[in-house]
C-alpha cells in the first residue's frame, strides 16, 4: 500500500465528499449532467478556488488571512473601474496590492505580530478603499476577462478546466518546487529552516506576495463572471476560503496543506449551495443547511480517519 | 518613578493611552462642547463590546486556534428569543433573561460538543454552528420586530449617578471576570492550558472540563450582550451582532491579551473597547465619509498594534 501515502490519503476524503455531493445533485437534477449544466454548477467556483489557494498559502506559514473577502472585493472594484478604463493605472494598483501583501508578510514576521489581528485591521483598510472607489454597485468588466470566463473550450466546460489548471499550478508550486518545500518548512519548523541557511523573512514575504497574486486573480475572475462589482461583492470569501482549505484536508499549523484538496474543498462548498437550492429548502434554513453540510463532511472525515488508523494498527 | 514605570510595563496600558489620545483629539476639535456627551456615548457603546469581548478573551487564552466565531449569531438568537418570550410584558422580564441565558448555555454546549466529539478546529466548528444559529433566529423571528418591555428599555437606555446603566453592568461583569481570571483556580487553569496543553494535562488540570466551561461562558456572555443590545436598541435585528465578530477579537488583542493564548488581562478590554468607539466617533466628528472612516480605522488599529509590539528576539 505504498501508493497510498499520507499525502494522498489526505485527498481521499475531500474527493469522496465532492463525488457524493455531485452524485446527489445529478440524481436530483439529471439535466445538470451536461456541458452547460456542469458549467452553471461550478461557474462561481473559479474565484472561490483562487481565493482558497491564496488562503492556503498564508496558512502554510501558520498564519491566517481574515481580510481575504474584503481584499477580493477591492480587487473586483479596481477591475471593474480602473482596469477597464485605464489598464495601466489598474495594473499598477494591482501590483501595489501584491507589494502590500509582501510588506504585510515582512512586518508580521519582523515585529512578531499576530497575523489574525493585522489582517483584521487590513480588512477595514481594503473595505474602506473599496467603498471609496465604488460607493454604489457598478463598473464594467474588461472585455478580455469577460471573454475568458465565458469561453467554451471543447469537451469540458471552462469552470472545470480552470479548476484543474489552478489545482495543477498550485500543486506544482507548493508540493513540487524548491520554494514550496521552503515555505512548508517555515510552517513546520521555522528555526530549522533558518539554521539550514534559508531566509525565513524572504520566504514569508514571497508567500504573502504569491497569496496576493492568487487573491488578485480571484477578484479579476469574479468580475469576469458578474460583469460588474460592488464593495461587498466577496465578503463571504474570508470564511469560504478558510472552510475550503480545511475541507480539503489542510491544517491550521505545521505547514500541512494540500493544494488539490483546497480546490476540491472550494468546489464542494460551491456545489453545496446548488445542492440546497435543488432540495427546495425554505430560504430561512439555507444558511443553516450549509453549516450542517460542513459539519457532516467533517464528521465523515473523522470516521474515515479513525478506520484508517485502526487498520494501520492491525 | 518606579510606580509609573511599572504601570507602563503592563500590557493593557497602550490601549488606554490610545483611547485617551483619541478622546483628547476629538474634544479639542469640538472645543470641549461635547465632552460629557462623548464620554457617556463611549461608555455606553463600549459596554457591549466589553461584555462579548470578555468571553472571547477567555476562549482566545485557551491557546492557538481557539476562537469563537458564533458570537454574532448567539447575540442575535438570544436577543430574538428573549424579546419574543417577554412579548413587551413587564412581568415576564425574569423569564426573558432566563431565556437569553439558556440560549447561551445551549450554544456553548453545541459548540464544544462539535469541537470535542468531531475534533473540528474551533474556528470551523463555531463557524458552521453559527450558520445553524443564524437560521434558527431567522426562522424564529419571522421578520417581526418585538419591542422590549418598557421597564427594560428604560433601564438599558437610562443611567444611574451619571453613569450609563449598561456600563455599570459591564463593570460588574468585568469585576466577575477579573476575579475568575486572577483570583480563582479557573483562571489559572485557563492560562495553563493556553501556555501548554500537554503540560497542563500532566499537571492534573481537568483540561476538557475547563475548555467546555470556557466555551459555555463565552456563549453565555455573548447571549447577555445580545439581550442588552436588543433592549437598548428597541428590538432585535437579524444583523445586529454582525459587527461584533471583528470587534470582539480586536478588543481582546488590542487590549494586550496574547493571541497565542496563555496570558489574559481584563482592564485592556476596557481600554480597547473605548478606543475603538472613540476612533469611529472622532472620524465622524471630522466629517469623514464611510469609506475614509473604515480606511482610517484599519490604519489606526494596525499602527497601535505595531507600536505596542516588540521586535523579534533572536
Amino acid at each position: 500500500m505504498s501508493w497510498l501515502s499520507a499525502d494522498r490519503l489526505r485527498l481521499v476524503v475531500p474527493a469522496l465528499s465532492l463525488a457524493l455531493l455531485l452524485g446527489a445533485v445529478f440524481w436530483m437534477q439529471p439535466r445538470t449532467m451536461s456541458y452547460t449544466g456542469l458549467n452553471l454548477l461550478f461557474n462561481l467556483a473559479v474565484p472561490i478556488a483562487l481565493a482558497t489557494i491564496a488562503q492556503m498559502l498564508i496558512m502554510t506559514v501558520n498564519d491566517l488571512d481574515l481580510s481575504m473577502g474584503t481584499f477580493v472585493s477591492f480587487v473586483a472594484c479596481v477591475t471593474a473601474t480602473f482596469l477597464q478604463s485605464d489598464p495601466l493605472i489598474g495594473v499598477l494598483i494591482l501590483i501595489g496590492c501584491v507589494a502590500t501583501y509582501a510588506a504585510l508578510g515582512v512586518v508580521i514576521y519582523l515585529r512578531n505580530l499576530p497575523s489574525i489581528v493585522v489582517t483584521l485591521g487590513m480588512s477595514f483598510v481594503w473595505g474602506g478603499l473599496a467603498v471609496l472607489l465604488l460607493p454604489s454597485p457598478g463598473g464594467v468588466a474588461p472585455d478580455w476577462i469577460r471573454w475568458l470566463m465565458t469561453s467554451k473550450p471543447p469537451v469540458l466546460p471552462m469552470a472545470i478546466v480552470a479548476s484543474v489548471a489552478i489545482a495543477a499550478v498550485a500543486h506544482f508550486i507548493v508540493m513540487r518546487s524548491a520554494f514550496g518545500v521552503v515555505i512548508r518548512g517555515v510552517g513546520g519548523n521555522e528555526r530549522s529552516v533558518e539554521r539550514a541557511g534559508w531566509s525565513v523573512l524572504k520566504a514569508r514575504a514571497a508567500t504573502y506576495a504569491l497569496a496576493g497574486c492568487f487573491a488578485v486573480m480571484a477578484g479579476i475572475c469574479l468580475v469576469g463572471l458578474t460583469t460588474s462589482a460592488d464593495a461587498n461583492i466577496a465578503l463571504r470569501y474570508t470564511l469560504l476560503s478558510i472552510a475550503g482549505v480545511i475541507l480539503g484536508g489542510g491544517e491550521f499549523v505545521g505547514g500541512r496543506v494540500s493544494p488539490i484538496g483546497a480546490v476540491i474543498g472550494a468546489l464542494t462548498l460551491t456545489l453545496a449551495g446548488s445542492f440546497l437550492s435543488f432540495l427546495r429548502i425554505p430560504p430561512d434554513w439555507q444558511i443553516g443547511a450549509q453549516g450542517a453540510i460542513l459539519i457532516i463532511v467533517l464528521a465523515v472525515r473523522l470516521l474515515l480517519n479513525r478506520r484508517e488508523r485502526a487498520e494501520r494498527s492491525r | 518613578m518606579t510606580a509609573v514605570a511599572q504601570i507602563f510595563r503592563k500590557p493593557w496600558i497602550w490601549a488606554f493611552v490610545a483611547a485617551f489620545g483619541v478622546w483628547l483629539v476629538t474634544i479639542m476639535f469640538t472645543g470641549g462642547a461635547s465632552t460629557m456627551g462623548l464620554s457617556r456615548a463611549a461608555l455606553t457603546f463600549a459596554a457591549f463590546s466589553i461584555i462579548v469581548g470578555l468571553g472571547q478573551m477567555f476562549v482566545i487564552t485557551l491557546g492557538p486556534g481557539n476562537i469563537d466565531l458564533s458570537i454574532p449569531a448567539t447575540m442575535t438568537l438570544a436577543g430574538t428569543v428573549a424579546l419574543k418570550v417577554m412579548n413587551t410584558d413587564n412581568g415576564l422580564i425574569i423569564v426573558g433573561i432566563a431565556a437569553a441565558l439558556a440560549v447561551g448555555l445551549v450554544i456553548g454546549f453545541v459548540n464544544y460538543g462539535l469541537i470535542k466529539l468531531l475534533r473540528i478546529p474551533p474556528i470551523i466548528a463555531t463557524l458552521s454552528s453559527s450558520f445553524l444559529f443564524q437560521s434558527t433566529a431567522i426562522w424564529y423571528n419571522r421578520g417581526l420586530r418585538v419591542k422590549p418591555p418598557e421597564i427594560l428599555a428604560d433601564f438599558a437606555t437610562g443611567s444611574t449617578l451619571g453613569l450609563p446603566n449598561v456600563a455599570i453592568i459591564a463593570f460588574l461583569v468585568s469585576v466577575g471576570a477579573w476575579v475568575l481570571l486572577e483570583k480563582g483556580i479557573f483562571g489559572r487553569w485557563v492560562s495553563a492550558i493556553g501556555q501548554n496543553m500537554r503540560a497542563a494535562r500532566l499537571a492534573g488540570v481537568p483540561v476538557d472540563g475547563v475548555r467546555f466551561a470556557t466555551y459555555v461562558l463565552c456563549a453565555v456572555l455573548a447571549a447577555m450582550g445580545g439581550f442588552l443590545l436588543s433592549c437598548f436598541s428597541g428590538g432585535a435585528a437579524l444583523n445586529m451582532g454582525a459587527e461584533y465578530l471583528l470587534t470582539s477579537i480586536a478588543v481582546v488583542i488590542i487590549g494586550g491579551t496574547a493571541v497565542a493564548g496563555g496570558f489574559a488581562n481584563v482592564p485592556g478590554i476596557w481600554g480597547a473597547s473605548l478606543f475603538l468607539f472613540l476612533v469611529v466617533s472622532m472620524l465622524n466628528t471630522y466629517g469623514a465619509s464611510a469609506g475614509l472612516r473604515l480606511l482610517l480605522t484599519g490604519l489606526i488599529i494596525i499602527a497601535v498594534i505595531i507600536a505596542a509590539s516588540r521586535k523579534r528576539v533572536r
